[in-house]
This record gives C-alpha cells, structure tokens and sequence, in this order.
C-alpha cells in the first residue's frame, strides 16, 4: 500500500517509536494488547473511502458547500427558530482561540479560569437580558431548554401536566413531547383566546414570546392564568427581541429559556447553539444543567468553579436534575462576546433595526392586492403572510430570482407564510421581494 | 523538582460590568435604511437593558487574556480519561467555516442544501460501518441527549411488541453517571450492577437479575476502568435471552475503531461521541455531538430526523425525513450540523486503515504509561489495558498524600491532570488516557512528572498537598461556592 496514504497526519508515533514502546510493555505487537476482543468479530477492514489529503479535503468540503445555497448569498426572509444576523469580527476571533476552544469542561478550575469566567460573564448576561435572578451556563438548544424547563416545572410543583399556548413552535412542541412522554407527564395545548383556567394539577404553562408567528402573547393575562392554579409560568423568548421588549423576569415569569443562536452564533444548518436557561432564585437546586460560581482560593485570591454539582449526573446518577453533561461552552462565549461587542447601545440598536425592517416589508406586503396580514397584534421580525397562492408556487418563483422566502406555514395557517427580516435585509431587498410579489398576486 | 515559586500576580480579573464605562461600544450598526415605523406601546417596551459598554479593543484583549488561563490541548497535554482529549485538526475547524456550511439555514429548501443533507446522508453511512450498526441517527446533540434517545428508542421497541412493560435497566456500577441519570430521564428503574475482582462486569450477579422486566443494560465498551469485558458475548447472549437489549454506551470508541464490530458483539443501540473519537473539538464543555447507531430492525424508531437518499428521475436526491415510530425530536433542527462536518472530514482524512491506527496507537500509548508507572503507582486492576489506564494513589495516601493532591501538583508540571475519583468503585483513582496524538516524549515527559511528584510524596510531603503553586490561582474554596453561591455579578457588590 501506499504509505503516503496510511500515515495519519495527526499522530506522531514512528515504527521506532511503536518498537520501543512495545518493548517496555513486554510484548511482541499491539495485536497482543487487544486479546481479549473476541476473534470472531475481528478482521474486517472498514469499508471507507480512500482517505485523503488536506489539500483533497477541503476540495471535497469546498464541493459540498457549493451545493448548498446560503443565507449570505442574497436575499433571504428565512426566519422560524433561526436566525441571520450580523456577527463581529471579534465573535469569531475569540472563539477561534485554541485554549477556548480546545479545552473541556472545567473539572480542573486552577487552569481553566478563562472558561469559567467566560462562562460566569454568560450567566451575568443571560440574567441581564431576561431580568431574571440566576441562570445556567447554557443547554443544547431552545427547543430542548424548553423541555427542561417543563420537567423542572414538575420536580418543583410535584405535578405531572403542562399546558402551552397553540402559538408555541410545532418543533419546541415536538421536543417537549419527547422529554416528557417517558415520565407520564401529560402534554396539553390551550387556547390563549379562551383564557379557561388551567386544570389544578398543571405544573406549568408554557408561553413563547415572540411566538412561533413572530407575535407577543399578552404575558400579564398568561401570567395571572398560570399563577391562579399554582403554576409555573415559563417564557420561551428570544434574545434579539429582549434588545427592544420588556423582559420576561418584569411579567412574572419562573423559568425563562431562550434560543441563543441570534446573538453571535452562525446558522450551521440548525446547530450547534445554545439555550439560555434562568430561573428565579427559590428554584435554583431544581435547574438542570452546569453553574459557575465565584469563590477565592486560598490566599483570597477571585477565581471560579463548577458549582451545586450535587444537582448533577456524575454525583446524583439516576436522582439528578437532568442527564446534561455540557453547556455548549463555547456558544457561550460566542454569546458573551457578542453582547460584550454589541453592549447596551448595540443590541438596542439592532433589535430596532429589525423591527422597522421588518414592519416597513410587512407594511408594503399587505399593501399588494391578494396579501394580508391574518394576525393581529404586536410583532418582532416575523410575521404571518397569507397569500394569494400556495406559498410553496411563491417561495419557487422567488427562488428563480435569487431569493429565498419565507418559511411555508400552509398547515397552520391557510396560504400561510412566514417572513422573517433582519438588520441584514436592506431596503432594496425588501422592495425586490415585494415587486416579485406583486407579479405573483 | 518545581520548587514553590510566587503564583504570577493575578491579571486584571475585573468583570465586563465593572469595566463599563457609559458611552463605548464595540462595534458601530448602519444606519436605518428604511422609514422610521411606529413603535408598540410603551408598556411592551423595555425600560433599562443592563448590558456592558466596552470598547472593540478592550473586548479582545479581556477575552485573549482570560484565553490564558485555560489549558487545552492545543497548548497542553490533557490526559482526561474517559474524554479523549486528542487533538482537533484545524483543517476541521476551517471547512466547517465554508459558508456554504456555516451560513446555511436549517429551514433551507431541498434544492438549496443537497451539499449538506449528502455529507449527512454519508456520514450515517460512515458511523454505521464503524460501529456495524446501520441505522444511524445524527440528531442527538451530546452523548448524553444520545443516551436518553437510545433509552426511548428500547422502551419503543418493546412497546411495539405489545408485552407488559419491562421497567428494568441494568448499569454496572462503574458507569458514567449519564448512564443511571438517562435511564431515569427515560422512564426505567436502574438497577445496578457489580463488578467482579478482575474489573469485569459479575457475571453471576447478571444472571440474578435477568427476568421478564428487563428492559436491557447499558454496557460500556471498554468499560471505564479501560478493559475490555471478555465476556461480553456470554453478556448480550444473557440479556438477548431475557428479551432485553444491549445498549453500548461509546464514550471508549476510541478503544475499538476498525478493532471491533459491535453489532456481531451483540449491541442493539450505540451511541458515539464524536467529540471524543472523531477528534471535535471539545470546546471547554460542548458542543458535542451523540450519534445513535442500531441494529436494522431499530431503524424505525430512531430520533428525527435522518437523511435518505432517493432516486428521482436519473438524478439522486437527499432529504431529511422522519422514521416511522420515530421516537421525536430531540432539538429544534437536525443536530449539531457543525460539529458533524469536522468529524465527517476526520474520517474522510484517516480512511478506515487511518481510524484502525488510531486505536492502535492509543492503546499502546496507554499500555506504555501503564508499563512505566506500574511501579510508582498500584494499579486498579493489573492487566493489560486498553486506551486509558486507571491508577490508584493508594500507595501515596499511605504517605499522606492523596489523589486529589497528585493530579493538583501535575499542573504545576503544565499536564492538565488526569480524571480523578472516577470510577467510582476504585479508591483515590487517577484515569489516565494519552490518546493516539502524543508524542513519545510527551509521554516520557509525563512519566518523569508523576516519578517525581512520587518522590516529592516522600520528601515534601506539604510541596504536594499545597498543590497547585503556578497556576493562575491556587485551590479554590468549592464549599463556599455551594455554600453561598455567588452565581452571577450585581451592581455594588465588592
């Protein structure tokens, strides 16, 4: 065989280094180290390709990446639980850093200050952003947050139902559904309209704000709904519209989660991410998921370290909160320098910025004969379309020129589509798509 | 010898809150470029939005800085058992910043991401030829949300067979804790397991708790004490009979590449962790990656959604669907997209000749450290060993020095320390996994730094127990961080 093709790049053991190694161990060949695997089901080679070399490897990454349209390519109004914005240069250049990103997690604190800190600024931040008392150092994702945030609900009111709103996103339900059909937790959906009281042994009530439509649910009347039997009130927000809108910590809310991808973090065809996760101070032992803490060393010098580990799998085992090992560490530092770089002004600033967007586009949209705005209420940078064909002809049409629409709710809403705008679409693209529109009304 | 020296004065380690100075931001926004639009009520709107105001430069040099403190592999040895701390190629990291990957939307039409759905589709195929396990899903997030699908997808199996339901899980008692904590999650009673005198899984004891409530066992292979179970076809044969299934917990793969199939070892259900085998970066605690491998008759039940490749007028197409009995979703999308492209190009760079390398070179790295240490330091079982090799400072509690003390002076040698206390059934454990990227000298190195700390056990006893001296900070007061938790910075505080 070609040796060029068996030497591995990444390991640095030569033949004289294995002879010399195996020497000191006393044995004639690694062969002999592997004894006790069962012959049997030894001996077949894997059947992979050819491996390649850098240079072929990044031109075979470079051709599966071409056969992918992006988000930065052109025109794109592609919203629905991810989402395009704009990302410093300084996100990617922090999280790039080797000892960031090539460390684990924190069971050393003496020489992985730099992590624990980090993540300690993101639990600063998350609480900031919410108003809410304490937070983790981040979960997988929003959808699963959620799912955690309705087990969580169950430990600290020993109940087993949870309630959530029909605006609640299909793909948070879905997740949500997963995680708590194992334990008996029954799952129900209310209608916000009918403001029924909740059934007296619901553990919480799950409300997204922005919803899934883009719209902000009435938290005060869904506070006092969920209060009135004993519930928790759990807010599944965004962290963009938190730049803008009042937090879910001033209506109320006992666990607040959120998708982080919007603040730093690129699209990567749905992950990794982040879920922000915070809770009020009572319920702190009940949350899953890492805690960074502040302490001294001896000499009463600041440093920090994983903190309330008895909550967790590696002590608790089958009694922890959550079977969570990581944080997604590294999407919180992206996170944190991202609100670092942004700051009070900046996310402030770009959370406007999409929200005149995108009510400007909706604004002309319903102006085009055919088109309308089905829902009422206050939106963020997503809004319902209902359009005069199915949604599906639309997006093709745009497609041809250039530019990817909106995401095809036509199962929720009938010709329903939803159009997402951000701080990246400018007035051009948005009175492009608008002109195709109107040829296609 | 490291003699004591003065820790390096502490950095500035004032927080992004107490730098703030009103007026300085980061990075400058452009201007609307649309009409102004009416903003919403007042009363939705937020009042204060306490954030910091710091400058461009002040943002990188805090955070370059706090970079510092960290070890990682990238700057040092980091010989984490059970977490295989081999390097990260950086190849990886760059094809996975491609915008055409990076920037793709999870919602992006069919048309538009054939690229991603074919590396997806691929890399199933890829996972269940390494485990012989084709059904593969790669929507779990970590190892742990992987464990929690592999426990739904048994519980859905033997619900689809209509029995009573089997409530029993089976865990050796020197499992990772995810083990019993995800079976929990998944709705199944944990019952444990003992380990024989050898670190085997008992045998006997097995039998006794085999019966008609079992649901399976989770197996992990090698186990965490770095051996192989040699009797781990008597093992799933037992629990097979039983109408149980074999769940392998992956976290060892590395162990095992190209050395074994796990599917003719009698695994139903494998998880990988693409974070520690397939070289990912770990990220100082995620994002990982759990792929969920089963056997052909499981496939149906997997976590959604997983990619298929169709034939459609002459052309092939991918699309992501959703099994039949899926057991659900996991998260919002389809996994950890970006941490599946680094492992896809980790394996498109070894081939299956290069991924056999791997295990071999792992394994005899950590026969070598067990050769050359077994002296110094009592081993927990004294055998031959796989890719990680677990120590016991029993020998050095004796003289007053324990575990804990020895992997804290370790740092001041600049080797991040090994696990410590784990497993759990072996007393002042030091589990140690050099992985197949260390150099001879490093080893070597290393080996020299626990002869010495040895020596230092018996001639400054105190030089160790006071461990760490030059690091960034000394030993940190962890009772009073669950004691009075200080979780988060607030306005006034000193």
């Amino acid at each position: 065989m070609d040796s060029s093709r068996t030497f591995s790049p990444y390991s640095p053991n030569t033949p004289e280094d294995r002879r010399a190694m195996l020497e000191a161990v006393g044995v004639g060949s690694v062969e002999e180290l592997l004894g006790d695997i069962p012959s049997r089901v030894r001996g077949a080679p894997l059947a992979l390709p050819e491996p390649l070399s850098e240079q072929e490897l990044v031109q075979e990454l470079e051709v599966l990446a071409s056969a992918n349209r992006h988000a930065l390519e052109g025109p794109c109004f592609l919203g629905a639980g991810a989402y395009r914005h704009f990302i410093p240069a300084v996100v990617r250049a922090v999280a790039s850093r080797g000892e960031f990103l090539t460390a684990y997690t924190p069971y050393q604190p003496e020489v992985s200050q730099g992590t624990l800190q980090a993540a300690y600024e993101f639990q600063t931040l998350v609480c900031q952003l919410l108003a809410m008392d304490v937070a983790n150092a981040g979960m997988y994702d929003g959808a699963s947050s959620l799912a955690e945030a309705a087990l969580m609900a169950c430990r600290v009111t020993g109940r087993s139902r949870v309630a959530h709103l029909n605006t609640l996103s299909p793909f948070h339900r879905e997740v949500v559904a997963t995680y708590a059909g194992p334990q008996e937790i029954d799952v129900q959906e209310v209608d916000p309209a009918g403001a029924l009281p909740l059934r007296p042994d619901t553990a919480c009530l799950l409300v997204q704000h922005p919803n899934f439509f883009g719209y902000l649910e009435d938290l005060p009347a869904m506070e006092r709904l969920a209060h009135a039997s004993g519930a928790l009130l759990v807010v599944a927000t965004d962290p963009m519209a938190m730049g803008l809108f009042r937090p879910p910590g001033e209506y109320g809310a006992d666990i607040a989660i959120a998708e982080g991808q919007s603040l730093g973090i690129p699209l990567s065809f749905g992950g990794p991410y982040i879920g922000l996760f915070a809770c009020r101070a009572p319920y702190l032992r009940q949350m899953p998921g890492r805690i960074v803490g502040r302490t001294v060393d001896a000499r009463g010098e600041t440093g920090y370290v994983l903190t309330l580990q008895t909550r967790e799998q590696h002590i608790r085992r089958e009694r922890a909160t959550s079977n969570i090992c990581t944080s997604q560490a590294l999407m919180g530092l992206m996170v944190a320098v991202y609100l670092a770089t942004l700051g009070k002004a900046g996310l402030r600033e770009a959370a406007e910025l999409c929200y005149h967007k995108a009510h400007y586009a909706a604004s002309l949209v319903q102006r085009v004969p055919g088109y309308s705005l089905p829902l009422q209420g206050t939106f963020f940078r997503e809004f319902v379309v209902q359009c005069p064909r199915p949604p599906a002809e639309i997006n093709q049409a745009l497609l041809e020129r250039g530019i990817l629409g909106g995401l095809d709710i036509s199962h929720l809403v009938p010709q329903g589509w939803l159009l997402c705008v951000t701080e990246l679409n400018s007035r051009r693209e948005i009175e492009d798509l608008v002109r195709v529109l109107r040829e296609l009304a | 010898m490291i003699q004591r020296k003065e820790r390096p004065h502490l950095l500035d380690r004032r927080l992004l809150m107490d730098r703030s100075v009103p007026g300085r931001r980061g990075v400058r926004l452009p201007p609307l470029d649309v009409p102004e639009q009416r903003l919403p009520p007042e009363e939705l709107l937020r009042g204060d939005l306490d954030l910091p105001e710091v400058s461009q430069p002040e943002v990188v040099r805090y955070f370059t800085r706090l970079s510092q403190l960290n070890y990682s592999v990238d700057t040092n040895f980091y010989p984490l058992g059970s977490c295989t701390m081999k390097y990260n190629p950086k190849v990886n990291d760059e094809v996975a910043s491609l915008a055409g990957l990076a920037w793709l939307h999870p919602h992006a039409p069919g048309p538009c991401s054939q690229g991603a759905l074919k590396l997806l589709y691929r890399l199933q195929g890829f996972l269940g030829e390494v485990t012989g396990l084709p059904g593969v899903s790669l929507a779990p997030m970590a190892g742990a949300q992987a464990e929690l699908a592999g426990i739904l997808v048994i519980r859905a199996y033997h619900r689809s067979r209509g029995e009573q339901p089997r409530r029993t899980m089976l865990i050796p008692d020197s499992a990772h804790g995810t083990n019993p904590a995800s079976a929990t999650m998944g709705g199944f009673q944990v019952v444990g397991i003992p380990s024989d005198s050898q670190g085997n899984l008992d045998l006997e004891a097995l039998k006794g708790k085999l019966g008609g409530d079992l649901a399976g066992i989770m197996v992990t292979l090698p186990s965490t004490l770095g051996l192989f179970e040699p009797h781990i076809l008597e093992l799933c044969r037992l629990v097979h009979q039983s109408g149980g299934l074999v769940y392998g917990d992956g976290a060892n793969m590395n162990a095992l590449l190209g050395q074994a199939n796990l599917g003719d070892l009698g695994f139903d259900v494998v998880h990988l962790n693409l974070h520690k085998t397939f070289s990912t970066p770990h990220g100082g605690g995620g994002p990982g990656a759990g792929p969920l491998c089963v056997r052909e008759g499981l496939a149906a039940f997997l976590p959604a959604p997983v990619a298929q490749r169709v034939q459609g007028n002459g052309a092939e197409e991918y699309r992501l669907v959703r099994p039949e009995h899926s057991i659900g979703r996991l998260g919002a999308f389809h996994g950890n997209f970006g941490v599946l492209v680094r492992a896809y190009a980790y394996i498109r760079a070894l081939g299956g000749p290069g991924l056999r390398q791997v295990s071999q070179d792992a394994v005899l790295n950590a026969n070598y450290l067990l050769a050359r240490l077994k002296d110094r330091y009592e081993l927990a079982y004294d055998r031959v060993c796989m890719h990680e090799v677990v120590l016991s400072a029993r020998r050095q509690k004796r003289r007053g020095v324990r575990g804990l003390d020895i992997a804290k002076r370790l740092l001041d040698y600049g080797f991040h320390a090994p696990t410590m206390y784990f497993p759990l059934i072996v007393d002042e454990a030091l589990m140690v996994e050099p992985t197949e990227t260390e150099t001879k000298e490093t080893l070597d190195a290393f080996i020299a730094a626990l002869e010495a700390i040895d020596e230092e056990v018996s001639t400054d006893p105190d030089l160790v127990r006071t461990a760490p001296h030059s690091t960034p900070v000394g030993r940190l007061d962890e009772a009073r961080a669950a004691r009075q938790p200080d979780l988060r910075w607030r306005r006034g505080r000193t």
